[in-house]
This record gives C-alpha cells, structure tokens and sequence, in this order.
C-alpha cells in the first residue's frame, strides 16, 4: 500500500530514465539526505559531541563508504575481486600530500580529484594482468599491488617529503578562503560538510555509472567474460576502466581518510587488513548495489563501538582485549550467517523489505 | 647510472665472485621454502577435493601451534599434545563442514572464498581468547645448531624441517594413491557429481580433507613456530603461501612444493643481493611481484591444469 508504482505514469523518456523513477524512492533518498545534511549534525551539536559524533564517527564512515564504493565497482559489478584496495587508498593519501605540498596555492577539492586521478593511472597499471589472469589467480595477484605499494611508500623518502619517521601530516588547506578541511584547525563540522559532500556526489554519478551502458558492460564481464566477448564487450577497455573508476573511488577515499579524518598517517595504516575491513564492508552490504556500499560501511564501523559501549552499560566488565577478540569472533560469524543467509547482503534484505511494503497490509 | 648498475652489474658480479655464499644463500631459501610450500599443500589439498579456496589456512597453522604450545605449556606429554590437537582439528573440519560448507553447497567459488575469510577472523578471535595474545615459545627439542656440510653453512633446524615436510607429502602421497580414502578423493577432486553418483559420501570426504588439512597446518605450525615462537605473524607468513600457490597451480601436490622452493630461494637471493640496491625488506612483495610475472606467460600456474573456457 505505502510503497507502490501503482499510477505512477511516466509520459516522458526523461521520467521513464530518471534515477529513482518511483515517487517513494525519492522521498526515501530526500529524507536520508536531510538526516545526513541536518539531522546528525543537530545532533551531535546539541549533544555536545560534535568532535566525537561528526570527527571520529561520521568522517571515517563516510570515507569507507567510498572505498567499499570503489570496491563494490571492481568486484559486485566486473566480477574481479581484489584485495589492493588499502595500497589504492595509500596512493590516494600520499598522492594528495604531494600534490597538497608541491602546490600549495592548489584548492583543496582540486587536490583530491588530482589524487584521484593519479590513483587510477596506478589501478590501471596493476589492472593489466587481470586480462590474463582470472579468478582466485587474480585475487592473489592483486596482493602484490598491496605489498608493494605499501613497501615503497614507506622505503621511498621522497614520497613522505623525507620524514625522518615516515608519517604524513596533512597540511592545512581550505575549501572557501578560511573554512579550514584539512590540518588541526579544520572544525569537525566543516570536515563532516566536506566529507558529505565529496561522497554524495561521488555516490550518485557511481550509481548513474553502473546503471548505464558502462555499468552493464561491467556486469557482462563479470557474468561471464566470453559471451560478453562475443556480443561486442571489449573486454579490455571495459576491465582496464573499472580499474581506474574503482581506484578512483579507493584513492579518494584514501585521501579522505588521511587528510580529513586523521590528518597524520603513515603507509602502514593501509595495510592488508583495511583491504580486507573494505572487502567485508561490500560483503555484508551487499555485492553490486551502491546502496549496500553505505550499509556495510556503517554496519561495520558501528559494530565495534556498539560492542565497545553496550557490554559495559548492561553491568559486563569485559576488558579491551578480549572485545577486541570477541568483535573478531563476531565479524567471522557474521560474515559466515549473511553468505548462509543472505549472500546479497544488506542491499538485498532492502529490498525484500521493500516487496513486503508493497504489499502491506494485505498478505497476497 | 649507479643505481642500473647497482640493479644489473652488482648482484652478478657479487654471485660470480663468491659463488659458496651464493650456494649457501640458494640452499637457506630452499629449505625455507619448504615451510612455505607445506603451508601451500594445506590450501592445495582442500582446493583440489572440495573446490574451496581456504584462505583460513594461514589461521588454522596459527591455531594448531597455538593449541600445540598451550598443551605443552600445561606440562602435557609431547605426543598426547599431538594427539589433542588432531583431535581438535578434527572437530574443527566436521564444525566448518556441518556449519559453513554444508549450507553453502552449490554457491558461486567466491561466496565460499569469503565464507573461508570469516573462519579465519573467528579462528583468530577464538584462538586469542582460548590462549591469550602473548607470543609462546615452542621448544620440543628439535636441533637449532647450525652446521657445516661441504664447506656450506647449514641451520640444522633447516634440514629437519626440510625432512619432516618431506616425509609428510611422501605419506600424503601413499595415502592419496594407495588407499581406498585416497582414492575417493582423488575421485571427488576430479568430478563432484561423478563421484557422489559411484557412491562416494561427499561430506565424510570433506571431513577428512579438512582434516588433512588441518594436520598438514600442525606440522606446519609446529615448525614455523619452533622458528619464529607462536606468534601472530605467522599468518602473514602464511600469506606468502598464496603467491606460492599460483606460481604451483592451485589443484597440484607437486606444484605447491615446486612453488615453495622456487619463491623461497628466488625470495633469498633477490633480498640478499638485490635488497640494498632498493632499500631492503623487498622480501615482502617480491614472491608476489615474481608469481605475478609468472601468470602473465602461463596463466594457469607451473602445474595447473589448462583452463578451458567455454560459453
């Protein structure tokens, strides 16, 4: 009853093309955006958390959600899963501090597009074998762009502006003339603003992407390459771009995360283990939905502080080891029930939901 | 200029004037090849029976030595320990078969690659919490001396290790070619439905491999842990097992140790002579960057079996 195409006529291309064709849907993404826009932000002001809420919550989510984006562009709709996504990241995050350094009259959103950019020259060229090499071959394969890129990250001075330490402090930059993103004086809130921004309309020409003809390019090859072979799909243009739009998104992301979120990294906070936390993320979230990519991201970073914050407030003494073991413990279930239970994620239960609202409240 | 020659002049001319400390360099990356190529056997095994790739592998080396140590910690003989942990092992392989494999039969190759990703976290949380996160040393009185054989400087440990793996896939071998077990496996490994239709039981058959698998991890873990104590990173070492694995072929015995041994000598020599040109530690990437190179001429690993791609 509440969520029908019932009436809803198109009498234009233009209406029968549009994102969300459905009335519902558009209320739906509306109200996410206002909650996104102003809600949490209200929030988290009103609370008084604003660092906390908005600065170690909502950023590090947000730059997630637009790696497990790059990911789920890679691996939900080519087909080629790769476990490089934390050394693509690194490249986002030390190409943007760089750029940032060598150019400092470059405007800030300049920055991270050119970081992006710069990534996914990287992602092509490790995205070469993958017309040789298939399947699990290639999986492993993508391991050596992890490795490597993150060893030379941290060999090379040059790439760190020779730090004797190897870390990178963000420097200060900002958007307009004195809102600060970047650096220790940015505010939370400009950093969330910025975040948002950055990741919705990265998010929506993401989802326009793979719902056109280069979206189903990709989800020919992944079906199977051969036959998209066959019926005209160059299968080297199409995998070399969904390993440059892929690498896009993750060297962005990387950047986010460097830049906004933390501000001071080193190479090894990319390591296999962020491969691995985003691979999960379009698991759980659900492989080949844009949707799913916001889910699985906010479900996995929500976890752990859920489990950090509950035990203790139901009189549980757990100390911050055996959480740490038991959130390990927990991620493995998990992972095992949603492949059993549903191995299309989150996204998927969506839209159950959503066939069970057009229904409602009548059974048949 | 000097870093070309340092790259392309240097390591050869250093080869070429000490050719004993090359000899000494080749056989001490052989013979740490060889742990890697039993961590590669691991993932072989279950590949070829179940078409599973168990990235939980790695994990299930680290919880073998980790539940191995703990016995011996609590003054438990050495071969009951052996004992315990095959035993626990077994449970292992019939939970995973009964809780993840079973209701996941018939799903896509990646879907149950994932599903191995989830064991894995769980084994590392449960083998942590069961254990503790401190790093055991694991001493069963294998010989660490190092020794000289022909002018060679060689790790005792080395050749013990080199041995134990040996007669291990030497058993594999009987046991997969001379049983009847052996035989149903080989049978499911060639053709899943072919062998439940001559009556072969699937999932006791899974069972078993998982099991192999798991004791095949043991003798691995022992070993590695004897080495470097029971640590975490034992698992990053298991890691290194997968570039082995592609450069083997994931369906081949012999390829795995094939593969073992070339990425561990080729990984010596390159850090030994290559490493100070490029700022060392390339030991981490360079088994990847190797196989890598290799999959480029022969997609399908040394020993693979072709890949035929029909529509």
């Amino acid at each position: 009853m509440l969520y029908r195409e019932a009436g809803q006529f198109k009498t234009s291309y233009v209406a029968d093309q549009a994102i969300f064709p459905i009335l519902q849907d558009r209320i739906f993404v509306a109200l996410i955006l206002a909650v996104a826009f102003v809600g949490i932000p209200v929030l988290a002001i009103s609370a008084g958390a604003e660092a906390y809420w908005l600065g170690t919550i909502m950023v590090p989510l947000l730059a997630y959600a637009l790696a497990a984006i790059g990911l789920n562009i890679l691996t939900g709709y080519a087909g080629q899963v790769s476990l490089g996504t934390g050394g693509f990241m690194a490249v986002g995050a030390f190409a943007a501090y760089k750029l940032a350094t060598a150019f400092p009259w470059l405007n800030v959103v300049l920055v991270f597009l050119l970081a992006g950019l710069v990534t996914a020259a990287v992602g092509i060229m490790f995205g070469f074998p993958s017309l040789r090499i298939k399947g699990f071959y290639l999986t492993v394969a993508t391991l050596a762009s992890q490795f490597f890129l993150i060893w030379l990250f941290n060999k090379v001075p040059w790439f760190t502006n020779y730090a004797p330490s190897g870390v990178i402090n963000a420097p200060p930059r900002a958007v307009f003339s004195d809102i600060f993103v970047t650096g220790s004086e940015a505010r939370p809130l400009a950093k969330y603003y910025f975040v948002l921004v950055i990741v919705t309309v990265l998010a929506l020409a993401a989802k326009n992407l793979v719902r056109g003809r280069v979206g189903r390019a990709w989800m020919a090859i992944r079906d199977m390459d051969i036959a998209a072979e066959i019926i005209g799909i160059r299968p080297l243009q199409t995998k070399l771009l969904a390993f440059a739009v892929s690498s896009f998104y993750c060297g962005i992301a990387g950047a986010l995360w460097a830049h906004v979120y933390t501000s001071s990294v080193e190479a090894l906070a990319f390591d296999i283990d962020t491969s691995f936390t985003v691979l999960f993320m379009i698991i759980i979230g659900g492989l080949g939905s844009i949707l799913g990519s916001f889910l699985g991201a906010a479900f996995i970073t929500l976890l752990p502080l859920f489990l950090e914050n509950v035990p203790p407030k139901l009189g549980l003494a757990i100390s911050v080891n055996l959480v740490t073991n038991i959130q390990q413990i927990i991620f493995g279930a998990l992972i095992v029930f949603f492949l059993i239970a549903e191995p299309r994620g989150l996204a998927r239960l969506w839209q159950i939901g959503k066939e069970k609202l057009r229904l409602w409240p009548f059974p048949h | 200029m000097a870093t070309l020659y340092a790259l392309f002049v240097d390591p050869f001319a250093q080869m070429w004037d000490n050719p004993e400390f090359l000899l000494e360099v080749v056989i001490g990356g052989l013979l740490s090849g060889v742990l890697y190529s039993l961590v590669a056997l691991g993932y072989v095994l279950i590949y070829k029976a179940s078409g599973v790739f168990n990235f939980a592998q790695g994990t299930m080396v680290l919880f073998a030595a980790l539940t191995f140590s703990g016995c011996i910690d609590l003054h438990v003989p050495i071969w009951l320990s052996f004992i315990i942990v095959i035993a626990v092992m077994v449970v292992l392989a019939f939970g995973i078969e009964r809780v993840v494999l079973r209701p996941l039969v018939n799903q896509e190759q990646i879907i149950l690659f994932m599903a191995t990703i989830g064991i894995t976290y769980f084994l590392r949380g449960l083998g942590q919490i069961v254990w503790g996160g401190n790093v055991r040393t694991l001493d069963i009185g294998l010989p660490k001396a190092p020794m000289i054989i022909g002018g060679v400087l060689v790790n005792a440990f080395d050749l013990v290790s080199a041995a134990a793996a040996g007669s291990l896939v030497a058993i594999l071998a009987v046991f997969f070619q001379k049983t009847a077990v052996g035989r149903a496996l080989r049978a499911v490994a060639d053709d899943h439905q072919a062998a439940q239709a001559v009556g072969i039981p699937l999932k006791t058959i899974w069972v078993i491999v998982w099991t192999t698998a798991g004791i095949v991890a043991l003798v691995a873990g022992i070993l590695w842990g004897t080495n470097l104590g029971v640590q975490f990173s034992i698992e990053l070492v298991a890691l290194k097992a997968l570039p082995v694995l592609i450069l083997g072929g994931f369906t081949s015995v012999p390829g795995a140790i094939v593969g073992g041994l070339i990425v561990g000598a080729g990984e010596k020599v390159a850090e030994v002579f290559w490493g100070p040109a490029l700022g060392g530690a390339i030991e981490d990437w360079f088994a990847y960057m190797l196989a890598l190179a290799f999959l480029l001429v022969r997609p399908q690993g040394l020993f693979g079996e072709r890949i035929i791609e029909r529509v």
